[in-house]
């Protein structure tokens, strides 16, 4: 099999805080093929928004990205310099964000937004470079497209504002898009609209997605495979169907059994009980450990390596010490580094 | 959409030159002092029919609103009469021999305040509490803090009578005054190709220049740093920083345009400052501009000098506040300017 298209390996990124520190990401392992998505999912604050921008080398002072490897097409971006990021950034990792009118600049016109990437990447500029916006517009659904060039952000619906962003992500061909929450600040059809838009994008540019989100119905929908992530670390990863219908974690089974059943009011929603955990004095042990319904003794005392548990399947959790083939590479003992 | 709006504003200037006008006029003349007795102070015996005759020939034998309605008439036509302390001269011909002088240290100082203002607050922005940013609140703490007046007796003491660098006082060195083209000196230098009348005039402006942009400078600057921490972390600038741009477009494309949107209101008023704050440094300085003639004028009753000076304050001030709006619309595409 050839080389993944993203490798994260053994990812850490800190933050400084009067605290102390706030390891946000800690030892996340992640692979994405050619043309694939991953779903990347979790409650707010468990470190999925980090991961990215520490992909995407985003990560601005007070955070750090303190040790791991993101290799993307077989390179180490971490290594990279800053003008090779930023050639990588817009032109080969695509990113859109969460709120498509907040992401948007106010005062510049959709046609600037889009030509601007444009001219950076050297796809096209002048006169090509307008023609190619609309083609870009009218390819995301976008009506009377040449007319919507002079819009500014603020004339434009949500629905088509995160269009006019997905127009500007995927400009300059990206291998990979990074969706942080693309369809959280939207209503339910838009949701749903936008989903589409991205599906169809995903097929016809081939593209590979890290899809991060906290909706599970988006997850099953539209990716391939997931990984969940607890207080900054990955819990498990596991091919969608099968994370769906028989999660391993204890805390995978208890986010499913919060999303409430269509059409089955006889299952009850069950909440998570506690609360996640101060991400700066972190439990020794298992960090759902507090939370587990399952909980053994062994969990307060060591955080738990990933099991490999064949079949694209790893859980981090000692359930599965005895059943598992061997532990994952990535931070196997499960320790926290010093930040 | 341009036209329509600015000819609403200019009708909005109407009534609030008529509220400028009216309070100007009453104040002084409920302010206690007789130009007539300012007038005479000096020349011994004088009859009270001398009194009389004087005070009908300047009209303020008249009822007050009868004044008040022949000032504003001629007013409208640019004419404010003979002025009471020049005498033989009207105020017109005083006000327009002293506006230019005016107008060159204001934009002078304002220019010092825009140059150092805006890029120090972007840098200090780029790293709160770094050491630039540290370096540059103490520098605005003082600017701010500082009179003028104090500001700009340290300059001259220090530059001027210390290191002889710089003169304290005037406008240009008499014997280099460039030929009249607007009145500007360092403009009419320049027009004119006269490189040392240039320089003299520029020399003269330097320390008054420095003491009115202070403030203006610590205040703008302050302004833009705060509202540049806040752009930076909006999620636009994360965005055009996830399209590739450079960090250089990034802050000065992407941030700057949206951090200057609440700093044009603040550089309006803070103009609008400069032009009043002028009769102390001009005083100072002895800088011979509109806010020395106020203050002369003051001093000496002249009621129709303080008046036109005055009304020259308002009325900039309430162009400043157009320009601003017009500014203010010109960079956020969500304001509707009509």
């Amino acid at each position: 099999m050839a080389a993944p298209l993203l490798e994260v390996r053994d990812l850490n990124t800190c933050f400084s805080t009067y605290r102390g520190q706030l390891r946000a990401v800690d030892g996340v392992g992640l692979t994405i093929e050619r043309g694939e998505t991953l779903a990347l999912v979790g409650e707010s604050g468990c470190g999925k928004s980090v991961t990215a921008l520490s992909i995407m080398r985003l990560i601005r002072r007070p955070g750090r990205i303190v040790r791991g490897e993101v290799l993307f097409a077989g390179e180490d971006l971490l290594r990279k310099s800053g003008g090779e990021m930023r050639r990588i950034r817009g032109g080969r990792i695509a990113m859109v964000f969460q709120d498509p009118l907040s992401t948007l600049n106010p005062t510049f016109s959709v046609e600037n937004q889009i030509v601007e990437s444009l001219r950076i990447h050297r796809v096209a500029r002048g006169k090509e470079a307008r023609e190619r916006s609309v083609q870009l517009l009218e390819a995301m659904g976008i009506p009377a497209a040449r007319e919507r060039l002079r819009s500014y952000p603020h004339e434009l619906s949500g629905g088509m504002r995160q269009r006019v962003m997905l127009a500007i992500a995927v400009s300059c061909e990206p291998e990979l898009l990074i969706a942080d929450e693309p369809t959280t600040a939207l209503d339910v059809t838009l949701q749903a609209q936008i989903l589409d838009l991205l599906g169809q994008i995903k097929e016809e540019r081939g593209l590979a997605t890290l899809l991060i989100t906290h909706d599970l119905g988006i997850v099953s929908q539209f990716s391939d495979r997931a990984a969940v992530m607890y207080a900054g670390q990955v819990v498990e990863e596991a091919p969608v169907a099968e994370l769906m219908e028989d999660p391993l974690h204890p805390y995978t089974a208890g986010l499913l059994r919060c999303v409430p059943r269509l059409g089955r009011p006889d299952v009850p929603i069950r909440p998570i009980e506690g609360s996640v955990p101060d991400m700066i004095a972190l439990p020794p042990g298992c960090r759902f450990a507090p939370r587990c319904p399952e909980v053994m003794e062994h969990c307060r005392e060591a955080v738990p390596p990933l099991y490999d548990r064949g079949g694209r399947r790893m859980v981090r959790c000692y359930i599965y010490r005895q059943r598992s083939f061997r532990q994952s590479g990535a931070n196997p003992t499960g320790r926290p580094g010093a930040c | 959409m341009w036209g329509r709006f600015l000819r609403q504003r200019l009708l909005q200037l109407i009534p609030v030159l008529i509220g400028v006008s009216f309070i100007v006029f009453l104040t002084m003349h409920l302010t206690p002092g007789d130009p007539i007795e300012h007038m005479l102070g000096q020349a011994g015996r004088i009859t009270q029919e001398q009194i009389d005759e004087l005070r009908a020939h300047y009209g303020l034998d008249r009822p007050l609103i009868v004044q008040y309605g022949l000032f504003v008439g001629n007013a409208v036509r640019g004419e404010f009469g003979p002025s009471y302390s020049h005498h033989g001269r009207t105020v017109r011909s005083v006000v327009a021999a002293r506006l230019p002088a005016t107008l060159e240290l204001t934009v002078f100082a304002f220019v010092i305040a825009i140059v150092f203002a805006i890029p120090a607050g972007v840098i200090a922005s780029l790293r709160p509490h770094g050491l630039f940013d540290r370096l540059a609140t103490v520098g605005a703490l003082l600017g701010i803090s500082m009179p003028g007046f104090w500001l700009g007796i340290v300059l001259m003491i220090i530059f001027g009578l210390q290191r002889h660098w710089l003169p304290i006082s005037g406008r240009i060195d008499l014997a280099l005054v460039p030929d009249y083209v607007t009145g500007i000196h360092t403009l009419d230098a320049l027009l004119t190709a006269n490189g040392p009348a240039f320089w003299s005039a520029l020399k003269h402006l330097a320390l008054p220049g420095v003491a009115m942009a202070a403030p203006m400078a610590a205040m703008v600057m302050r302004m833009v740093r705060s509202s540049m921490i806040g752009v930076l972390a909006q999620d636009y600038v994360q965005f055009a920083r996830a399209k590739g741009l450079p960090e250089t477009t990034v802050v000065g494309k992407h941030a700057l345009r949206n951090a200057l949107i609440p700093t044009v209101n603040l550089v309006a008023l803070q103009t609008g400052l400069l032009l009043s704050g002028n009769m102390i440094i001009e005083t100072v300085f002895q800088f011979p501009g509109l806010g020395k003639l106020a203050v002369d004028a003051i001093a000496a009753a002249d009621y129709p000098l303080v008046q036109a000076v005055v009304l020259i304050y308002a009325v900039s001030y309430v162009l400043l506040n157009l320009v601003a709006d017009a500014l203010h619309a010109a960079l956020d595409p969500r304001v509707q300017i009509a």
